[in-house]
């Protein structure tokens, strides 16, 4: 029994020195002083070296947009670095195209800040802030979708977004995590309402936020986050409105539906949400509300997983094959999909062969 | 103990008994990265520099550290250990000081730290009882056979592709599968040359 611990003490004690050795070499060898990044040719800053450049800028108030927490898997987070980024690296050149290449487009997750930088960001970023928010009600829509209902409590002036927007959520460290984690979630609450948030959670197994919405969240808790991100959102013009999505993809197409609603804009709007089961589908008391109050809205939901005590009379299968019956050659509509990547290439597809513009075909994919 | 010089102790690690094309170890980043000369090149240099310097390493924590205080079946765990910190360092002083080595060689070293044909080549080693002079020569030898077995194949890749059609199940892993089964099916032929353990 003493053999055995003095054995776990001595492989302990190792293992704790060759810690505490990359310990002391990381603080002196990853220590890169102070370093600058002139972004845009406009704002010049001083920034401590070192870190990964989507990081840097987080600190300084920029928020490049991320749905995978700078692991470089999402690629999401591209700005031009035109000075000191060194050369591109094996790990970003799977996601940057020929001309992404010539233009000086990099994963500002990989590069780290070495140098003094000169960077280019999309303008609209500037206007992506930091917010507080406190939880004031969760409720478990499905079994594994859940509403989070925040309110903004800093900055006083709110959140100004458009409907379809998301923002990224970030949730402290806790038991499955190392540190501070955040991913992308669309809004579902109206965007109108400066002072809330709404979002919908489908529980990822082994996620690391997700998990800890479903889990260790509580209410009264508060919680940061920034944005509005995405070039998904409600566009102007008189046409049709056909709106597609699956599981939690309802939340930005939700968003949309309050616009309709509150600013009474009379385009015919129709909302296909593709479900496995009866117990898959939420905000259908709130959905046939609004069939109501809206005048040419519907909602139909399709179920692809019936049995006999369903006693389902909508309709049934897959919600892209529905459309693919439904809607006619050249059709006069604007397309808002937002789900599963499968659903969504294949909507998209069959919406192209269908002869729809590309530029009507708006999207959202939840990886 | 084994009767066999540590000059021949190299060459046979590098011709005759080639820790990936007889021992079939170091695979996965084998088959990852082989698609062209060059990168395989730096994948290669950063095995060499890293078996070489861990063999040595864990020959003396081996001997020195867990042979005295009775620990050697944790050898596999210390191994790993040792491995890992070492290619941590030595991936954090490149960054710092070679920024252009960096580039070439320094992004491949993460890949290699779960390398199992570095942890291999320690315990071999230990296996067949060398002296730390046999173990400095088996260890760079395995690195240079590995890096050699990675450049001939990614030299045959390259040229494969650009004069063969192949068909879509064939590209890619399956094809560097066949042309490494080919190769260790050559340098078996030589196994018998040298005994070295």
């Amino acid at each position: 029994m003493f053999e055995l611990l003095l054995s776990l003490l001595i492989m302990s004690g190792i293992a704790a020195l060759l810690a505490l050795l990359l310990e002391i070499a990381d603080s002196y060898l990853a220590d890169y002083g102070e370093r600058r990044i002139v972004v845009n040719e406009q704002k010049d800053m001083v920034v401590e070296g070192g870190k990964p450049l989507l990081f840097t800028l987080m600190e300084q108030g920029i928020f490049i947009p991320s749905a995978c927490g700078g692991k470089g898997t999402c690629s999401y987070c591209k700005v031009q670095v035109h000075e000191g980024g060194g050369p591109v690296l094996p790990t970003e050149t799977p996601y940057l195209s020929p001309e992404e290449l010539k233009t000086d487009v990099r994963l500002s997750c990989q590069v780290k800040v070495k140098n003094d930088l000169k960077i280019e960001i999309p303008e609209e970023l500037f206007l992506v802030k930091e917010y507080r928010v406190r939880v004031e009600r969760m409720e478990d829509l499905t079994p594994a979708i859940r509403g989070l209902h925040l309110r903004v409590i800093e900055p006083e002036e709110g959140i100004t977004f458009k409907a379809g927007q998301y923002v990224q959520l970030e949730v402290p460290k806790y038991k499955r995590t190392s540190g501070p984690e955040y991913r992308a979630y669309s809004i579902s609450s109206d965007a109108d309402r400066h002072d809330r948030l709404e979002l919908v959670i489908t529980r990822v197994p082994e996620g690391a936020v997700t998990t800890y919405v479903h889990e260790y969240l509580k209410e009264g808790e508060e919680l940061r986050a920034t944005g509005p991100y995405g070039k998904f959102y409600l566009r102007e013009s008189d046409r049709d409105i056909l709106l597609i999505a699956t599981g939690s993809g309802m939340a930005p197409i939700k968003s949309i539906l309050h616009q309709l609603a509150n600013h009474g804009i009379q385009r015919k709007a129709t909302f296909f949400f593709g479900a496995r089961t009866k117990s898959d589908l939420y905000y259908v008391d709130q959905l046939e509300a609004w069939e109501k109050a809206i005048p040419e809205f519907r909602f139909i939901p399709v179920l692809s997983r019936l049995t006999e005590e369903d006693r389902w009379q909508g309709e049934k299968g897959r919600v892209t094959d529905l459309i693919g019956k439904h809607l006619p050659d050249n059709p006069a509509v604007d397309v808002y999909i937002c789900g599963a990547p499968p659903m969504v290439e294949s909507c998209v597809a069959l919406l192209l062969k269908k002869g729809l513009p590309e530029e009507r075909v708006f999207y959202d994919k939840f990886e | 103990m084994v009767q066999v010089d540590a000059g021949t102790l190299f060459f046979a690690a590098i011709f005759t008994n080639n820790i990936l094309l007889t021992n079939f170890l170091g695979l996965c980043p084998f088959l990852a990265i082989s698609r062209e000369v060059r990168s395989g090149l730096g994948l290669g240099a950063a095995v060499v520099f890293v078996m070489t310097c861990t063999a040595v390493l864990n020959y003396l924590v081996y001997y020195y550290v867990l042979v005295p205080l009775n620990l050697v079946h944790f050898r596999f765990i210390l191994f790993i250990v040792i491995i890992a910190a070492f290619v941590q360092l030595v991936e954090m002083t490149i960054e710092r000081y070679f920024p252009a080595l960096y580039y070439v060689l320094g992004i491949f070293l993460p890949l290699i730290t779960v390398n199992c044909a570095i942890l291999g080549a320690s315990l071999f080693l230990i296996i067949r009882e060398y002296t730390l002079v046999q173990s400095l020569a088996y260890g760079a030898g395995s690195g240079i056979g590995w890096m050699i077995a990675i450049i001939a194949v990614g030299a045959i890749r390259e040229k494969v592709q650009k004069s063969a059609k192949l068909p879509r199940g064939l590209e890619g892993p399956a094809l560097t599968l066949i042309i490494t089964g080919v190769m260790a099916l050559a340098f078996i032929a030589f196994s018998g040359m040298i005994q070295i353990q």
